[in-house]
């Protein structure tokens, strides 16, 4: 068993509180109980300078990158998911859902079962199940997803769900517009089967959406993109982040897409006010994330990408951010002025709370996996750790 | 406006001449808090160091808890992490402990000592002795700390803090003066003043503690004792 102790100030308490991290077994270990039960110290100690410890980052929704596209029915889905898992490390992103974006029936059934629940490590982020965005979704408000492969489950409900994607052992995720005929019974199947229901892509106002978390909805699909614009009359799902109507000691959760082009910071400001505990920073990154300017596939659909913008070749419609999360995370803390705190937890303990992960994932508590980032005080990623396990380290830092 | 003196009384004791309570005693004044935290920790930290301790030759210290000694470990703890001070080859025995808290409480003693001193030097943890409030037999741990003090070849230093009322450790006022480790009871004063610490419910602090008697800090080689004092000008 080995025990290591990093030296450096923790998210949480306060930063201006240094601690102490303690790991063994691939887990934050309690050093108070180590030293009066089993008598015991540090069997090796790694000085990480003063720097912030932060859980590792967890995205809910990446649609693929540095070439690869999760929505591609290649032969070899799994060393796609490997490679991207491997390279978001050095934003650090520890865990990650593999979005597809609306497919064929075919599709799903052909990359759902390549893409197993994993655990991080040395290979890479760990995956903690599919992101499935579409193909019930809205017509109106399908922004880069392919038409013609959009669906409605009226005719059978759960069983077209089925019909569709196939078994949804591996899916954690569905993103779905609740306008949809008969969305309520889709929505409570899934939420029994464990899935997460997430509202997006639709043109719901704040009714139908309150009915829909009632339903079991948990989660909101990059807030503002792809939904009806926020009315004083009827605030649409926007709404939901200050609703009456929700469930008693219910969390909604929003997904915000900060890559300075997605939202205006106006916006973002207005969401993070408004409900702070809610707020889930994704990338939505698309496979051009890490490649340079030019083509790329996304989906069923050509890419243009030219600095830090993504669309759909010839429109001016945004299909992605090919932002990584550790420039999510740096924007969304200058556009807000938050703490650090809280925009480190927005990338790590808000999504975990989303996937009901939050014991094991997100924080540094004693318990939990030993998933984390070394950080500089301007949140730039230092070092990634997967189980207590150096993954990834920044040039500068092997010296 | 205030001033603080705070005052030492060392207490050197000879061996032989037990039945003399006092040898010799010195008293040091000084002008504040931080001053009186560093001498204390310089004479603490001069006092290991003279001593050379080693493999088969471990100094031994006594040391309390509570407000008043704050700044000296944290004085102790830059020491050590300067480089200039080991506690490798030091074994502790802290005064007392509540009976019926969790060991992780952050209200109990084990806490402090860890997160005030303990995590941020190199003490042996199998050398830092705190009595167990949670033990199955009160009786038997205090004697079993007793004996570890003895095998421990005595207490070279006793660090302590004495209370407005005079009492040390749990020992209050009247205590035996040839008082052993023991079990007591809270004065009513010392629950109250404790209520603050536990959300400010009585039923939360706790009622006894087992203690060092006065007997135990007197066998020490050399005993050292803290008070701060305010003095209106």
């Amino acid at each position: 068993m080995e025990l290591g102790m990093c030296g450096a100030a923790s998210q949480c308490p306060p930063l201006s509180h240094r601690e102490d991290l303690w790991v063994r077994g691939g887990r934050i270990l309690d050093p108070e109980k180590l030293f009066f039960e089993e008598r015991r110290v540090a069997d090796e100690q790694r000085d990480c300078g003063g720097r912030i410890l932060a859980p590792g980052f967890i995205d809910v929704q990446i649609n693929g990158g540095f070439g690869i596209d999760f929505s591609q029915a290649t032969e070899d889905v799994g060393a796609g998911v490997a490679l991207v898992a491997r390279r978001i490390l050095s934003h650090g992103v520890t865990s990650f859902c593999p979005t597809l974006v609306t497919s064929p029936p075919e599709v799903y059934h052909k990359v759902l079962p390549q893409i197993p629940v994993k655990s991080g490590g040395p290979h890479g982020a760990g995956v903690l199940g599919v992101h499935l965005e579409g193909p019930f979704i809205s017509r109106e408000k399908r922004g880069a997803h392919p038409e013609a492969h959009l669906c409605s489950f009226e005719a059978n409900a759960f069983q077209d769900v089925l019909a569709t994607y196939g078994p949804l052992d591996n899916v954690r995720i569905v993103t779905l517009a609740p306008e949809l005929g008969r969305s309520h019974e889709v929505i409570q199947a899934l939420t029994a089967h464990g899935i997460c229901v997430s509202l997006g892509h639709s043109v719901a106002d704040l009714r139908a959406a309150e009915e829909a978390v009632r339903s079991g909805a948990t989660f909101i699909t990059h807030l503002f993109n792809a939904m009806l614009p926020f009315h004083h009359r009827d605030p649409g799902i926007v709404g939901l982040l200050t609703s009456d109507q929700l469930p008693p000691g219910r969390c909604i959760f929003y997904g915000m897409i900060a890559d300075g082009m997605h939202t205006n910071p106006a916006a973002l400001r207005i969401a993070h006010r408004a409900h702070p505990q809610g707020l889930v920073l994704v990338t939505d990154a698309v496979p051009a994330l890490g490649l340079g300017n030019g083509r790329h596939t996304l989906g069923q659909q050509e890419v243009e990408v030219d600095g830090l913008t993504a669309y759909i070749a010839g429109t001016k419609t945004l299909c992605g951010s090919i932002a990584p999360m550790d420039v999510c995370v740096r924007h969304f803390l200058q556009a807000t002025g938050c703490s650090v705190e809280s925009a480190l937890e927005a990338a790590s303990l808000h999504p975990a709370q989303l996937l009901g992960l939050e014991k094991r994932k997100g924080t540094l508590d004693f318990g939990a996996d030993a998933d984390f980032v070394v950080l500089d005080d301007s949140l730039h990623v230092q070092a990634t750790y997967i189980s207590g396990e150096l993954v990834w380290q920044a040039e500068e830092a092997r010296q | 406006m205030n001033v603080v003196k705070t005052f030492f009384f060392p207490l050197g004791l000879d061996f032989l001449s037990w039945k003399l309570c006092i040898t010799v005693m010195r008293l040091v004044i000084l002008d504040n808090y931080d001053l009186a935290s560093e001498w204390a920790a310089k004479y603490i930290c001069n006092r290991i160091i003279q001593f050379k301790p080693g493999q088969d030759r471990y100094f031994t210290l006594g040391l309390p808890t509570g407000s008043t000694p704050l700044g000296c470990y944290k004085k102790l703890i830059e020491y050590h992490k300067n480089g200039d001070l080991s506690f490798k080859y030091v074994k502790t025995f802290n005064m007392d402990e509540y009976v019926g808290l969790p060991r992780n409480h952050p209200e109990s003693y084990h806490s402090y000592m860890w997160n005030n001193f303990f995590k941020h030097i190199d003490i042996d943890p199998n050398n830092a002795h705190i009595l167990d409030g949670n033990a199955a037999d009160l009786e038997a741990e205090c004697d079993a700390f007793e004996k570890k003090i003895k095998e421990a070849g005595g207490i070279d230093l006793f660090v302590g803090g004495i209370g407005p009322d005079g009492h040390i450790a749990f020992n209050e006022p009247g205590s035996s003066l040839v008082s052993r480790t023991r079990l007591k009871t809270l004065a009513m004063d010392t629950i109250l003043a404790n209520a603050k610490y536990f959300d400010g419910d009585l039923s939360k602090v706790p009622t006894m503690a087992l203690t060092v008697g006065v007997g135990t800090v007197m066998d020490a080689r050399e005993v050292r004792i803290k008070c701060s004092l305010m003095f209106p000008l």
